[in-house]
């Protein structure tokens, strides 16, 4: 049976990735009842999961996977095309969604009415799938089309937050995220100008042909501030701390993790598959900039999170100053620099996404993320609160939890660069995660509670499964780096050698 | 068994205590009894298994696994490793009797977080003692900061809470600012980070860069305590005794300097230091970290803070005999690991029990105390004299080791700086002892309930481990010749 039903769709997957979500969100919708609907949604997720780790494993063992759409041959038609490179940023994303997916249900009760909840899971369900689609597409214009499907349902799980500052978030976000598609079409359009093509793979090609003109360096120039805008590259992150404090927990939790990768991955595949590096990065300084920006955004992002009240903010504001990271690690563009930008989009998405659930968890109990809200919390949720102080470990970069790796792998990178100082900003900047991270540490463990606060019971079961298989991931993955590193740094290899 | 499980062994073992100590936290003798037994028996394992295999030549070897490529997590034992192993598993029993008269004297609250804490702290130490290579030390090395950290801040006040992060800021900071940035380089440099007789850098790192990764080791090793980031350790003090005593003073502390050892001995090897001439301006800051601390020291009114001056400057005697880079140097450095210990771990003992026995912290009020406490302040006598550097206590040989190898260094200097610091700790030290025995004690304005005369002393289990580590002192002064015996199988 299972024979049968591998001949049947064995060869499909790629496709599945995207239709299954596709086809489950209008299940949700059909259904209705909240819980058969998250029902169908978990189905979908965990399917994908495995789904994806086929793929990796298959990409891993045999190299490409290249799938055409409807039978047209590329490079007219529309092709998948996933390789070591996306194939574990689509590990990741749908991971995410999965362990994301199961603690929605407690976490929502308490901020979205419940008539609406099937239609959360629809949007949560679309924004998978464009997220899904981006990661794994080989043609330029469907680049477009799932960043737009994904960023529109993106805005509507957002303005599902509690208070009316989650309507002006989104319409933030809205109007920063619009930009920044407009950017991206308009690089797609010029190069299709150009190159005549839209597979990612000819446009490469193509591009290596005809060499650089102006239209070219616009594109690269329009591409690289709209992926900046999504992706919330310092100083283009404006839209990230609203969005992300206003927007409902999970919701938080699952883009924090997901969102801001694929741009990531996006960047890295436009700067290495299709410029190539030696142009992208050499040619037009672009990596001088991308490594200030990274660099700026880093100390930008710690030393304001440093001051923030609420944790939820804290949290974003750090996201920002990770990102920071990555982009520092594109920018060395070497093959140790390259490694530890992907291995922190796989090692900081399980970080920050266990952290924001560990938010979702105080937010559902205390029905806030003020620092005062966590006062005594380690005594009051001592679980909640123990993988908060763990999931702050691996921002900081303690050895054998996830962020050590990453700090590895850039730090290497920068001085195999030979740029000595950015090895020690980036160490500094890791100091700086101490001192915001202790200061919530602090509260939570001599701060006493008020008076006459009422009795607080631990975080609901399954939210605290969902916050700590991530938790856990951050010390199984800091300790056991075949995959993450493992990938990250054979993906770096390929893209590095694709180059020279 | 065979000596390389049982290093494994050694570093888990304290992991039974803690499960020990959780499932029966609320019976209290029953949870101090599984901390003793703990403590016997992995004593019993470092001493009985590991120590013959190495006195015999062998390094026991453990390999876990490897995170990453070429960074491995392993434990290799070799002579320093050895020494650092025993003194932290053998003090742990000694201090554990100690921490039982002193938290139930002192009626601390939260003990069982307490002892779960020390025993994880204990793990760590042996992690550092026995690691294989710089990453290995690394890991520990953070962990001993992360489990101390609980301890520190354990009365949970504000004061507490400052020096908590006093401790956390200058001990991880430095760690991850410097030390990770020597780790990685050292890796880039040699493709491995593995500790090896006559060291891993000779041909690969050269000139000015070879003085600023010595540099990012020494002061990137915040546990060591170098001017100018030494503040932490002052700070911490405000832990329970117990905890002053034998992390403060042997186990967190030693990991610093046992780290600076090693590394100048295994990674960067004394010939290429000596030949260089890479580690001269240590000795310059170790000197000055000597004499400013004991200087500073003199001036401490608060036994404690006086004590942990002192400290500061006897750990920078083992950086100093580092930076030598001499055979006799790491050696006497090696030996002074375990001859300060036993002196300042009595010291913190007598301090604790002046504490919980007649409620003093000030060396200002202490007149007469001695004849009221007469086995405390003759304990305090003794390591007094360890520190000092005097016979019949051990502490002399490791400062004759010292002085052998500045000699052999030819830096005269700093001879003179050693025997300057013996002079300091004189005056900070013997006030103490003098206050105690021969001022007499202030009249006590009237409700005094008991005299000047009779005996009052701590509970009997505050007042014997000092005694004991205090003989041991004197048992060190005719044994030493053992360690160094053991200490020579560092030299190939």
């Amino acid at each position: 049976m299972i024979d049968a039903l591998w001949n049947l769709i064995g060869d499909d997957l790629p496709a599945l990735q995207i239709a299954m979500p596709l086809l489950t969100a209008t299940v949700c919708v059909i259904v209705r009842r909240p819980m058969l609907a998250w029902a169908v949604a978990m189905f979908n997720a965990w399917g994908a999961v495995v789904n994806a780790s086929i793929l990796l494993y298959r990409v891993w063992t045999r190299g490409t996977i290249s799938y055409v759409e409807g039978g047209w041959p590329v490079p007219w038609g529309i092709e998948l095309r996933i390789d070591l490179l996306n194939a574990l940023v689509l590990l990741v994303v749908t991971s995410i969604c999965a362990v994301v997916l199961v603690a929605v249900p407690r976490s929502i009760a308490n901020e979205i009415p419940r008539e609406k909840h099937y239609l959360f899971y629809a949007t949560y369900l679309l924004c998978m799938t464009g997220l899904a689609g981006m990661t794994i597409t080989g043609d330029a214009f469907n680049i477009f089309v799932f960043l737009e499907i994904s960023s529109l349902s993106s805005y509507a799980l957002i303005s599902q937050g509690r208070t009316s500052r989650a309507l002006t978030s989104a319409i933030q976000y809205l109007i920063m995220g619009t930009l920044g598609g407009t950017f991206i079409l308009l690089g797609i359009g010029m190069l299709y100008m150009m190159t005549g093509t839209l597979n990612l793979v000819d446009m490469a090609d193509q591009l290596a042909l005809l060499g650089v003109n102006r239209t070219v360096l616009v594109a690269m120039a329009c591409l690289g501030v709209g992926i900046g805008i999504k992706l919330a590259v310092f100083p283009l992150h404006t839209w990230l701390p609203n969005a992300y404090t206003y927007a409902p927990a999970v919701v938080t939790a699952f883009l924090a993790a997901t969102a801001t990768k694929v741009a990531y991955y996006v960047l890295v595949r436009f700067a290495f598959s299709v410029f190539r590096i030696n142009l992208t990065l050499d040619g037009t300084h672009g990596g001088a900039l991308l490594m200030t920006l990274g660099i700026a955004g880093m100390f930008a992002g710690s030393l304001v999170a440093i001051f923030q009240d609420n944790i939820k903010r804290m949290l974003a504001y750090s996201s920002v100053a990770q990102i920071g990271y990555m982009v520092v690690g594109l920018s060395l563009a070497n093959e140790h620099g390259l490694t530890g930008g992907l291995v922190h989009v796989f090692n900081h998405a399980v970080t920050k996404c266990g952290l924001f659930l560990v938010l979702a968890c105080v937010v559902l109990r205390m029905n806030s993320t003020r620092l005062s809200a966590f006062a005594g919390l380690g005594r009051r949720m001592p679980f909640t609160f123990a993988a908060f102080v763990l999931g702050g470990l691996s921002l900081i970069g303690v050895p054998l939890t996830v962020g050590f790796v990453s700090k590895w792998y850039l730090v290497l990178g920068a001085l195999d660069a030979g740029l000595w100082p950015v090895a020690v900003l980036i160490l500094l900047s890791s100091v700086l995660a101490l001192i915001y991270i202790w200061r919530v540490v602090e509260v939570g463990y001599f701060t006493a509670p008020p008076e006459d606060a009422d009795e607080v019971a631990e975080a609901p079961l399954s939210m605290l499964v969902s916050t700590w298989i991530l938790i856990g991931g951050t010390l199984v993955f800091g300790v056991w780096t075949s995959l993450s590193a493992g990938v990250a740094s054979a993906a770096a290899r390929m893209l590095i050698g694709g180059v020279s | 068994m065979t000596a390389a499980t049982a290093v494994g062994l050694a570093v888990a073992w304290p992991l039974i205590a803690v499960v020990w100590i959780t499932v029966f936290s609320k019976r209290p003798n029953l949870r101090e009894t599984g901390i003793l037994l703990t403590g016997g028996s992995l004593f019993a394992i470092v001493a009985g298994v590991i120590l013959p295999e190495v006195q015999a030549g062998g390094r026991p070897r453990m390999d876990l696994l490897e995170v990453l490529p070429g960074l491995e997590l392993a434990f290799e034992v070799e002579p320093l490793g050895m020494l650092f192993g025993l003194v932290a598993s053998g003090l742990w029993i000694v201090t554990t009797f100690y921490s039982i008269g002193y938290m139930r004297g002192h009626h601390e609250e939260n003990q069982t977080r307490f002892y779960i804490c020390f025993a994880l702290a204990i793990s760590g130490a042996l992690g550092v003692a026995f690691a294989a290579n710089v990453f290995t030390l690394f890991v520990f090395y953070e962990f001993i900061t992360l489990t101390t950290y609980p301890l520190v801040t354990h009365a949970g006040t504000e004061k507490a809470r400052k020096a908590g992060r006093m401790y956390l800021g200058i001990l991880m900071g430095t760690s991850i600012a410097f030390l990770l940035l020597a780790l990685v380089w050292t890796w880039l440099a040699t493709g491995t980070t593995d500790f090896r007789p006559g060291g891993i850098l000779a041909g690969k790192v050269e000139g000015t860069q070879l003085m600023i990764l010595l540099a990012l080791y020494a002061f990137g090793t915040g546990k060591a305590a170098l001017m100018p980031f030494h503040r932490w350790l002052p700070a911490a003090m405000v832990a329970p005794t117990p905890v002053s005593a034998l992390l403060h003073a042997v186990a967190v502390v030693k990991a610093g300097v046992f780290t600076v050892l090693k590394v100048v001995f295994y990674v960067f090897g004394i010939d290429l230091l000596a030949f260089t001439d890479a580690s001269r301006w240590l000795t310059w800051v170790a000197a000055f970290t000597i004499i400013a601390a004991s200087c500073v020291a003199l001036g401490k009114d608060n036994l404690k803070a006086r004590l942990a001056y002192s400290t500061i400057s006897q750990l920078s005697y083992i950086v100093l005999g580092a930076a030598f880079a001499t055979t006799a140097g790491v050696m006497g450095g090696g030996m002074h690991i375990v001859m300060h210990a036993f002196g300042k771990i009595t010291l913190f003992f007598c301090a604790g029990a002046i504490m919980v026995g007649a409620h003093k912290t000030e060396v200002s009020e202490m007149d007469g105390l001695g004849r009221r406490m007469p086995l405390t302040f003759g304990a305090f006598l003794l390591g007094s004299l360890s520190v000092i550097g005097l016979p019949p206590m051990g502490g002399s040989w490791s400062k004759w080791f010292l002085m052998l190898g500045a000699a052999e260094a030819e830096q005269w200097v700093m001879m003179l700086v050693l025997m300057a610091s013996s002079l300091l700790s004189i005056g900070y030290l013997m006030p103490v002892v003098v206050r105690g025995f021969f001022r007499p004690a202030p009249v006590e304005d009237g409700h005094g309930d008991h005299g000047s005369s009779g005996f009052h002393e701590a509970p009997l289990l505050c007042v014997l481990p000092p005694v004991a580590t205090a003989l041991g002192g004197i048992v060190l002064f005719f044994y030493a010749g053992d360690i160094w015996q053991l200490l020579t199988g560092m030299v190939p």
